[in-house]
């Protein structure tokens, strides 16, 4: 009220600001999303005191984003780092950008944010153009303060906390590239001092007034998905001794709450229920023989030219079966929410990849509007795609609403590991070949998946059938155009993905870069195989069969990197136990251009491989921070390291067996590879994705690095000791 | 029950077998040791007790009653009762040198990477990589900031040794 009344008699009238604006600051918050994308007002903020809040509706995913995005506007604004924060997503305050998906804060967020930014500076000038009794084009501006006829003005003496009320313009100028200061640069995070020093609130921190403890009961491990998992019967007697502990149950849906979180806990391990037996899974053993005789939806991807004659022309032709394994995202944090359902309305704290979406999901499992849905982001342990992050926040509002209480839960690290959406198993056909010049002339994939699931576990515990995702078998759910081929000049090529039902296997999502490392693996081994039979060094051949000067750009950069030096593969053979190799890929994602070298060492007697070092480089355009991108390119390949030796999520006929670090190890210190990053930096293209597209590429290094050090091809991954060796043929090479 | 937590006494009202991680997160409110898996296999809930990095999601409570029990939060202090400085820094060199190398992702392990990384340095003050390996093999990152964090901690040694960071 008192600041209202300011603002209705304080300081000069300024044409183009409304008063009593429905966006002013001190009402921001109130009304349900999303707020009006077209207005500066949803996007920027400018205070009396001469800083700036900008609402970003991206998460901060431990990626740098937060930091990166703010560069963006600080730059068209021309304000100081210093002088301009962010707020956390909120369904009632940041817009709809959609979800933090396929890299996309810097990709889709990047031109939305500077868009803004550069109405709101175009707004400003206008003002201290009067105000300055200065033309527009003879003004200056550093760190907020703009100059012009010997005198300034601060933006926040323009505009201090009210409201811009202006729509865009769409001819707000936006800065040349060869003007930025702060974009390109290595401006260090913002969020790590607080994340470093205890004062940064993870979502497994928030707590809320008079909230109990919740936790889910489901069988250890995941069945198959679409069976659900169903309740005989439940003991409640038999939780009976622990204090303020009780059942709450929905259909198959169960849990338990209370008061304290170790009596929670004990209660959900202590709680006797009897499971009805699932149908049978075709488990680890069996599953790539079950999804190759599957009835399968066809679909051809991609065609061009005439394969089977480039075929029948070739000099030298591959052909080979690869498999890769399902792989859960595992955040190192299991998933948290906290959720308060009243009769009309909710309020969720959760740490989801889309604000927006996850709204939308519980508008439909609570059957409520999702106006009437609240929907805050805090920021959890890394997701790296869909972990359980929906169904830990569908299961909170339930238990909530069942026990009519707002509801801490957090999922156990069984139920993280068990329960999640992993990325699915792959097989893929994969023929290629090679005229006697050493050129690519027929290149076919087959890709055998199934989709993702739409419906998510708690909903579906409570009665709601399972269902797909939408554009299974297609798009990034479906053999990928660029990873598979797409970087070579190929006259000849084909593309056919093979889409298996979504409910007779495991529950599917995507994760970090979706089925990337399966193609890559089969695809760029293939091209590796082909360079070999003409006796090329693989990087020359790759050259020899590229075009694009992106492409070129990550091969080249990443070959430099490792000071390659050309000869043809499996060439030094030893004798020794001990062997070392080097391989070289290319692939990406969605967008931009992965390339990566690995050296590797294999031991022949105990068929263990390790990664000694990877170099990986990534052409993702305009490279707002090329510190956040080198960070992201470390962790890329000491997952995909993590990836190609170790992880496979094991399963039997009745369900999930993979469910700590115990039965799923990942990489750690002792053969974590040493690293080398490379940013392949270019100021005049549009920015795309960074936080995925070297893991293919990185993923088809190793395995190609495995053949030069043993002159054998691996036809599956992980590559572990037992896989190794068997292909070694008990521990001598072929 | 009593319990001695960043040099403080504190009384807590949870029953005796309840794991100190639960009383620190809900009774004390700290926010540096961490849910992680709960199995003493990853690191996530990491305390000292009495110098000694230790696993806060198995380790009742009564079994550090008497003991004095460090969280992130009280690291620096603790550090300067090591070095016997006469105040306590902002941060201890480790966590400087983590935000000096940049090595924080998500962050979300970084509680158990500084816990056990200022073990080893009060320990070992000039480590080799092998014996960084080895003493941080059993905490883990799914981020995969290793090759960092490593050189944070070479880092953070020189720092501490007086040298130039
Ligand atoms: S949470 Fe204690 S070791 Fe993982
Ligand atoms: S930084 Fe995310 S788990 Fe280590």
């Amino acid at each position: 009220m008192i600041r209202r009344e300011f603002l209705k008699t304080g300081g000069a009238l300024i044409v183009g600001f409304s008063l009593g604006d429905k966006l002013a600051a001190q009402e921001r918050g109130t009304k349900a999303g999303p707020p009006d994308a077209r207005q500066v007002d949803t996007w920027l903020a400018i205070h009396a005191d001469n800083t700036a809040t900008v609402y970003i509706g991206f998460a901060e995913l431990g990626q740098g984003a937060s930091t990166a995005l703010l560069q963006i506007a600080a730059e068209e604004l021309d304000l100081d780092m210093s002088q301009i924060k962010t707020v956390r997503l909120d369904t009632n305050v940041t817009p709809n950008q959609g979800g933090t998906y396929s890299s996309a804060s810097i990709n889709r967020g990047g031109p939305q944010v500077r868009t803004a930014a550069a109405e709101a500076r175009l707004a400003l000038l206008k003002l201290a153009s009067a105000r300055l009794n200065t033309p527009q084009d003879q003004l200056t501006v550093s760190k907020g303060i703009v100059s012009g006829s010997g005198r300034s003005v601060t933006y926040g003496e323009l505009v201090g906390d009210k409201p811009f009320n202006v729509t865009f313009t769409g001819n707000a100028p936006v800065k040349p590239t060869t003007a930025y200061k702060i974009v390109g640069t290595k401006f260090p995070r913002n969020d790590t001092p607080a994340k470093v020093s205890a004062q940064y609130t993870y979502m497994q921190y928030v707590r809320v007034p008079g909230m109990l403890h919740g936790r889910v009961v489901r069988p250890r491990g995941q069945r198959m998905y679409g069976a659900g998992a169903k309740i005989v019967s439940v003991d409640e007697a038999s939780i009976r001794t622990i204090p303020g502990a009780r059942v709450v149950r929905k259909g198959d849906f169960l849990g338990v709450v209370a008061e304290n979180e170790w009596n929670a806990i004990r209660a959900a391990q202590q709680l006797k229920v009897v499971w009805e037996t699932p149908p049978a899974l075709p488990g680890n053993a069996g599953l790539f023989n079950h999804m190759r005789a599957a009835k399968t939806e066809d679909m051809v991807a991609l065609e061009r030219g005439n394969v089977t004659a480039g075929f029948t022309a070739a000099a030298h032709t591959v052909s080979q079966t690869c498999l890769g394994p399902y792989q859960a995202h595992a955040p190192f944090g299991p998933n948290c929410a906290v959720a308060d359902v009243k009769a009309d309305s909710a309020l969720v704290m959760c740490s989801t990849q889309d604000v927006y979406g996850t709204r939308n999901s519980l508008s439909r499992l609570l059957g409520m509007p999702a106006e009437k849905i609240r929907v805050q982001y805090y920021e959890g342990s890394g997701t790296y795609g869909h972990s359980c992050y929906d169904d830990v926040a569908q299961a909170a509002v339930l238990l909530s609403q069942l026990a009519g209480k707002p509801v801490r839960l957090q999922f156990m690290r069984w139920d993280e590991h068990g329960w999640d959406n992993y990325g699915p198993g792959h097989l893929g056909e994969v023929r290629a070949a090679a005229d006697a010049n050493g050129k690519i002339i027929a290149y076919e994939y087959q890709g055998w998946q199934h989709g993702w699931i739409n419906t998510e576990t708690s909903a579906q515990l409570t009665g709601v059938p399972p269902s797909e995702w939408p554009g299974a078998g297609t798009g990034v759910q479906g053999v990928n155009r660029l990873t598979c081929g797409g970087m070579y000049e190929i006259p000849n090529l084909k593309l056919v993905n093979h889409k298996l039902p979504v409910t007779s296997y495991l529950k599917a999502g995507w994760l970090r870069s979706p089925l990337d490392l399966s193609f890559a693996f089969a695809s760029e081994q293939a091209i590796d195989q082909l360079a070999y039979l003409t006796g090329t060094d693989p990087y020359e051949f790759r050259q020899r069969n590229m075009t694009d000067m992106r492409w070129l750009g990550v091969l080249n950069a990443a070959a430099q990197a490792a000071k390659w030096t050309p000869r043809k593969a499996a060439a030094n053979f030893s004798r020794a136990t001990v062997v070392t190799g080097r391989g070289i890929g290319v692939g990406t994602h969605l967008t931009s251009y992965g390339g990566a070298v690995a050296e590797i060492e294999v031991n022949k007697e105990t068929g263990c491989v390790v990664a000694k070092h990877l170099y990986g480089a990534i052409d993702s355009g305009q490279v707002v921070n090329p510190g956040f991108v080198e960070s992201q390119i470390m962790g890329q390949l000491v997952q995909t390291a993590s990836r190609m030796f170790k992880e496979e999520v094991k399963f039997d006929q009745t369900g999930v067996t993979s469910l700590d670090w115990g039965s799923y190890p990942i990489m750690r210190f002792d053969e974590c590879p040493e690293v080398t990053a490379v940013v392949v930096q270019r100021l005049d293209q549009r920015s795309t994705g960074a936080g995925e597209e070297v893991m293919a590429a990185a993923a088809a290094a190793i395995a190609n690095a495995f053949f030069d050090a043993t002159g054998v091809r691996m036809k599956e991954f992980p590559m572990t000791p037992s896989r190794v060796l068997a292909a070694l043929g008990g521990g001598k090479a072929a | 029950m009593q319990i001695r937590v960043n040099e403080r006494s504190w009384t807590v009202n949870s029953t005796p077998d309840t794991p100190l991680l639960y009383v620190l997160m809900n009774e004390l409110q700290l926010q540096g040791p961490r849910f992680g898996c709960g199995l003493a296999q990853c690191g996530s809930c990491s305390v000292l007790v009495n110098g000694v990095e230790t696993r806060s999601c198995v380790t009742a409570v009564s079994k550090v009653e008497g003991k004095s029990i460090t969280t992130l939060e009280g690291l620096p202090a603790w550090y300067a009762s090591q070095k016997k400085l006469a105040k306590a820094p902002a941060l201890h060199p480790v966590q400087q040198a983590m935000i000096d190398e940049q090595a924080v992702q998500c962050g979300y392990c970084f509680n158990g990477m500084i816990i056990k990384s200022s073990e080893l340095l009060s320990k070992t003050p000039r480590p080799t990589e092998a014996q960084i390996r080895t003493a941080m093999n059993g905490h883990l990152c799914r981020c995969g900031t290793y090759p960092r964090i490593m050189k944070a901690i070479q880092r953070a040694s020189v720092a501490m040794a007086g040298g130039a960071a």
